[in-house]
């Protein structure tokens, strides 16, 4: 994929911010020592005075942001996922769930992909963390196309949400002419019947590499972007494991309490069928370069490839 | 309101605190009744609110971070016409909009959900910070425990105000002394507070938090302090008004029985006479 454009969804999030304050005043950006990391950065350029810089304080920048939620502003909180659902975890259930406020949490640097930082800064666990909150919406979005997009929606709609992107540049794999995001709706990237292959974020890319490898075995998997977390699109997950009758989940995130504890939660209940679940496999990660990383843990096409194949067989 | 009639209406508040916990049969009375002067007062006089309009973009803003004391506060927005009276006496029950803690979204008044120490103060920064972004002139007003200072996301939200320069800020922390375990010097002292939060640059008011007098000054010390967020560190009595509370860490959590409850009432009569 050497010829393909790649982007970090954590630089879509900068330039999507950007779009909308220039849209909307009510639009305000905080960030807590991170905006050059985050990508607020450019936002902070743009406007000055609606980027609030609160210094090293997730928790208290949690609940700023609940204050002006309540006071009619659209605040994007943003840290590493690490800080944003980690540390600041209560705070995001008390301050901003409970109340169902306003509240958009852009949390960079999810999943092992942070790299050379190594395991305090590698987020295997938000997703788990924010999906058991009432009435919060939890997006993973696969490259700039869809990042952008879900930032937009985000701000569209009313309610907390939870945005995860990430720190290394992935493919951009959905500038299509078709595409259209909708919060709550996976998108089918690839028809196949042999298996269905859900994923989200940077494995969204990974899992369509693996299906062209598995073609090549005679294996014609089916590939679905599930960006949207919760609501899951249970619609779609169904007719995906009726219609191949083996479901195989990847993620940048632990197997507990994910996208593929999501898609089983649904499957176990209303149609129980065999799943494979890809992901970080209850372990902590460690420094080094970012795509060796995903290779260490599974999670690039081939080590995908390999899986499903045996899932399969 | 002359202070004749502040000190009536926060008897009446003391009275609804003790009859709401009592039919309850669990709640924060201590608390609500070191506090009660000051709902009396910001509900009262203070702020500028409309209880027939409580979601009025230019209103005056209250959260309550110290959140227990819900029968303290529920209690002050009953009396001042938010909701019915009557209605105190379903606090915490299982049917009832009166939620154990304060809930933005059940309850007309409450500006912000809280309950869980030390959140309840950033919400109100954020509330401050949008009037400034709005070029709005509401005032936010939040009232901690002095227990509650022990969490350190109180000190983050100073820090943020102070440096930020929230003079339309107004942070109360009610100094009764006493938390779940016992004195706060004995189990975690936070003293001496006016200094930190003179150090977290805040403009600091040290009163007694039962005299009508040095509440409405401090007050008015705040609105005509430009550039820094107040403090007012309210010295006061938990359980106040009621004998066998005053001075009780006991009276924390714990609502009174039916005989209690009678004693009580009586004991606040005999102050409202």
């Amino acid at each position: 994929m050497a010829d393909v454009k790649k982007i970090a969804t954590r630089e879509s999030y900068g330039n999507a911010l950007v779009e909308l304050g220039k849209e909307n005043p009510d639009i305000v950006v905080l960030d807590a020592d991170l905006a050059a990391a985050t990508k607020t950065g450019v936002f902070k350029k743009e406007f000055p005075e609606r980027h609030i810089d609160c210094g090293i304080a997730e928790c208290n920048m949690v609940g700023i942001g609940a204050g002006l939620a309540a006071a009619g502003m659209i605040p994007f909180v943003s840290s590493f996922a690490m800080f944003a659902a980690g540390r600041a975890f209560e705070q995001v259930r008390n301050s901003v769930g409970y109340p169902h406020l306003n509240v958009k949490i852009g949390a960079t640097h999810g999943g092992i992909s942070v790299g050379e930082d190594g395991a305090t800064h590698q987020c295997c666990e938000d997703i788990a963390l924010m999906r058991t909150i009432p009435g919060m919406t939890v997006i993973v979005p696969s490259d700039d196309v869809e990042a952008r997009a879900a930032v937009k929606a985000a701000a569209e709609m009313d309610g907390p949400v939870y945005m995860r992107f990430g720190r290394l540049a992935v493919p951009v794999i959905n500038d299509t002419a078709d595409y259209k995001f909708e919060i709550g709706k996976g998108t089918v990237l690839k028809e196949g019947t042999d298996v269905a292959i859900i994923a989200n974020g940077l494995c969204v890319a990974e899992a369509l590499e693996a299906a062209k490898k598995l073609e090549a075995d005679g294996i014609n998997a089916k590939v679905i972007n599930m960006a949207t977390v919760k609501p899951l699109d249970e619609e779609l997950v169904l007719a995906a494991a009726k219609e191949t009758g083996k479901v195989v989940t990847v993620e940048e995130h632990s197997v507990i309490g994910g996208l593929g504890s999501a898609v089983c939660d649904v499957l176990s209940e209303k149609l129980p069928t065999p799943v494979l679940k890809i992901g970080i496999n209850d372990v902590f990660g460690h420094s080094g370069p970012a795509v060796e990383l995903i290779k260490e843990f599974g999670l690039d096409g081939d080590s995908i490839a390999k899986k499903v194949k045996d899932f399969v067989k | 309101m002359t202070t004749a009639e502040l000190k009536k209406t926060a008897n009446e508040i003391r009275k609804d605190i003790i009859k709401a916990t009592h039919a309850a049969k669990s709640g924060h009375p201590g608390g609500s009744l070191s506090a009660a002067d000051m709902f009396t007062y910001l509900y009262f006089v203070e702020m500028n609110i409309d209880p027939k309009n409580p979601k009025d973009e230019n209103r005056d803003r209250f959260v309550l971070s110290k959140g227990h004391v819900a029968p303290g506060y529920y209690s002050a927005l009953a009396e001042r016409g938010y909701f019915p009276k009557e209605d105190l006496l379903t606090l915490r029950h299982i049917d009832s909009y009166l939620q154990g803690h304060p809930d933005m979204k059940k309850i007309p008044g409450v500006d912000m959900s809280s309950g869980s120490l030390g959140q309840g103060i950033s919400a109100a920064v954020g509330m401050a910070l949008a009037a400034k972004l709005k070029n709005k002139d509401y005032r936010t007003y939040t009232l901690l425990g002095d227990g509650e200072i022990q969490e350190g996301q109180v000190w983050e939200a100073a820090m943020f105000a102070g440096a930020r320069k929230l003079d339309n800020l107004v942070v109360i922390v009610d100094n009764n002394g006493l938390q779940i375990d016992g004195n706060i010097e004995d189990v975690c002292s936070p003293y001496p507070i006016g200094e930190k939060f003179a150090a977290f640059n805040f403009n600091v008011v040290e009163i007694n938090g039962h005299d009508f007098d040095q509440i409405a000054d401090a007050l008015k010390q705040a609105r005509e302090c430009k550039g820094k967020p107040t403090a007012i560190i309210m010295k006061t009595i938990k359980g106040k008004g009621v004998s066998f509370m005053e001075n009780q860490a006991s009276w924390h959590g714990t609502a009174p029985n039916d005989e209690q409850c009678e004693q009580a009432l009586k004991d606040l009569e005999k102050v409202g006479e």
